[in-house]
């Protein structure tokens, strides 16, 4: 049941009020921003685990 | 229009054009086939491995329209713009899980189209010539939205004195790329998309590193649109306001159910080598969503640069004023390309639908595979002659608008294609009956709302309309599919013997795995 990983990524970028802040803020970005592009690197990893999961 | 004409920006801009074209041409010799199969021609013979397929479908899927339209929105409206972003998120598991599905159907039955599918699985040719004529109306004006691509290029660089300059170019530079896919087929978007690609990728690195570096930092940066907004009014912002927060939440997930609908990825995806190139394309794809979500964010930039330009052409007026002269052209040529390569998928996917899908049961039933890719490679010149009209002489709101609708109509085709990768529970007539209601509710819908993506439901707040004409498609469907089997009992052992497919068909060869 690993596939439900893949369920995550849309929790976390479809429940907006998760992440509708400012602060805390990095390197200039505001939460809202790098939140959003941490999820653009966490998704294929999860996807990864459920790939790899598969062959086993 | 007016101002000076960029010499040195327009002569980089013409070495890579001619640089590609030559590999369009060239690409008919790659990986050689017999391109009278239609196959070869429209699938590249499904044969890209992981790199290309990741070319392909990136440059496929992340088109110039999206380069010049999403800063422009968030430029416009803040980070209600950004919507983009999630949606090319989840848009990726959606392909992990249910595009191998298809891959492993299509190429046990040699089906080149989704519609070819909707034939095998459910027996009925009307079911197969709706998701066809829906592919082909959602794709025409998604042709004609990357030749704008290109125009906002064109227009930046100048044309000094040159009545309708941008047309002429558009006109010349469409011509030559109708006419080497007609050759090379799937082989040419393919080859130019590494081109293409490599080139958006050094853009995109310089752009998110220099200008705001010239703009004092991203944290300025940010400040000064949020500074903008207020000015505004504060209607938008650079974070959602009151309101904003359901329709954002369903643009991006109707957008992403969308996406793997249009014929030109559902084209780039059966073109691969195998079900497990999918899969790694859905780790490895992101990449590009990473690139894009930083070319939104040059809406941003725009507004701390203040420059002097409105709507699709702040991007290159953006360009101009941050960059030396040949780098501009070697960013507009990334862009300009950037229409090329999802331009020519989408033509050669809508000129298969057409070919195996409308001629080869309507009109022809007896071709020979030479005819089949005869009539597909004549269509995609249609098709392509067809969006440049639609740019030079109707209004682009038109476009823009038929584009917006072409979304809603795409994902009316879900129920009958996806949830039929899973399942032959659903009445194929019953899908066809909340199909056209899914496609009338959500043109009524939109038409009464002035071309708007979103609809106002009472308690739940603004939701993107494909999504509610997609639920009121599926509950139809279901209806009367239970209806139908209440009333015939046998119904049901009669509609599922017209299934050409076996479970298995979905599932991984076993030899398939190691590769």
């Amino acid at each position: 049941m690993r596939r439900l990983l893949l369920l995550i990524p849309f929790v976390a970028t479809l429940m907006v009020p998760l992440y509708n802040a400012r602060e805390p803020s990095l390197w200039g970005f505001p939460f809202f921003y790098w939140y959003l592009f941490l999820w653009l690197l966490l998704t294929p990893l999860l996807i990864w685990i459920v790939y790899r999961g598969r062959r086993a | 229009m007016s101002g000076a004409v960029h010499w040195v920006a327009w002569t980089v801009f013409a070495f890579f054009f001619a640089l590609v074209t030559l590999l369009g041409f060239v690409a008919a010799r790659w990986k050689k086939a017999d391109l009278n199969h239609l196959h070869e021609w429209g699938l590249g013979g499904r044969r890209f491995g992981t790199i290309i397929t990741w070319f392909l479908l990136g440059g496929d899927l992340y088109t110039a329209y999206t380069m010049v339209a999403v800063p422009a929105l968030v430029f416009a409206v803040g980070a209600y713009g950004f919507f983009a972003v999630p949606y090319t998120i989840i848009a990726w598991p959606i392909f992990f899980v249910v595009m191998p599905r298809l891959w492993n159907v299509c190429r046990r039955h040699n089906y080149v189209t989704a519609a070819d599918f909707v034939h095998g699985r459910y027996g009925n040719r009307w079911l197969a010539l709706a998701v066809a004529l829906t592919g082909v109306l959602a794709t025409m004006p998604y042709i004609a939205l990357q030749l704008v691509g290109m125009q906002v290029v064109f227009e930046a660089m100048g044309f000094g004195g040159i009545r309708d300059g941008a047309e002429i170019a558009l006109a010349v530079a469409f011509v030559v790329l109708a006419v080497y896919t007609y050759t090379s087929g799937l082989r040419a978007p393919a080859l130019i998309a590494f081109v293409k690609d490599a080139m958006v990728y050094v853009f995109v690195i310089a752009a998110v590193i220099i200008i705001p570096a010239q703009l004092g930092g991203y944290g300025a940066v940010f400040a000064a649109a949020e500074q903008a907004f207020t000015a505004k009014g504060g209607a938008t912002s650079i974070l959602l306001g009151a309101g904003q927060a359901m329709p954002f939440a369903s643009l991006a997930l109707g957008s992403a159910f969308a996406l793997f609908l249009y014929p030109h990825a559902v084209t780039g995806t059966l073109a691969a080598s195998s079900s497990n190139t999918i899969r790694r394309n859905a780790m490895l794809l992101p990449a590009y969503s990473i690139a894009l979500g930083l070319i939104a964010l040059m809406g941003y930039m725009a507004i701390a640069a203040h420059v002097e330009a409105k709507g699709t052409a702040i991007v290159p007026a953006l360009i101009l004023a941050s960059f030396p002269e040949w780098f501009a052209g070697f960013c507009f040529a990334a862009i300009a390309l950037g229409a090329l390569v999802p331009a020519a998928i989408m033509s050669i996917g809508a000129a298969n639908l057409v070919t195996r899908n409308i001629w080869r049961p309507y009109i022809n039933r007896n071709m020979t595979p030479a005819q089949e890719s005869q009539v597909a490679k004549i269509t995609s010149l249609i098709v392509k002659f067809g969006a440049l009209v639609f740019v030079l002489f109707l209004p682009l709101q038109f476009a823009i608008d038929l584009q917006l609708l072409g979304g809603i109509w795409i994902l009316q085709t879900l129920p009958t294609v996806v949830l039929g990768l899973y399942t032959r529970w659903f009445n194929s007539n019953a899908l066809l009956i909340g199909w056209a209601s899914g496609m009338v509710l959500g043109t009524g819908l939109s038409w009464s709302q002035g071309m708007k993506p979103v609809f106002r439901l009472p308690g739940i707040g603004a939701v993107y309309i494909g999504l509610i004409a997609l639920i009121a498609n599926i509950a139809i469907a279901a209806l009367i599919t239970l209806i139908v089997n209440g009333m015939t009992a046998n119904a049901r052992g009669a509609e599922r013997g017209s299934d050409a497919t076996a479970p298995a068909d979905y599932e991984d060869a076993a030899e398939g795995f190691s590769s």
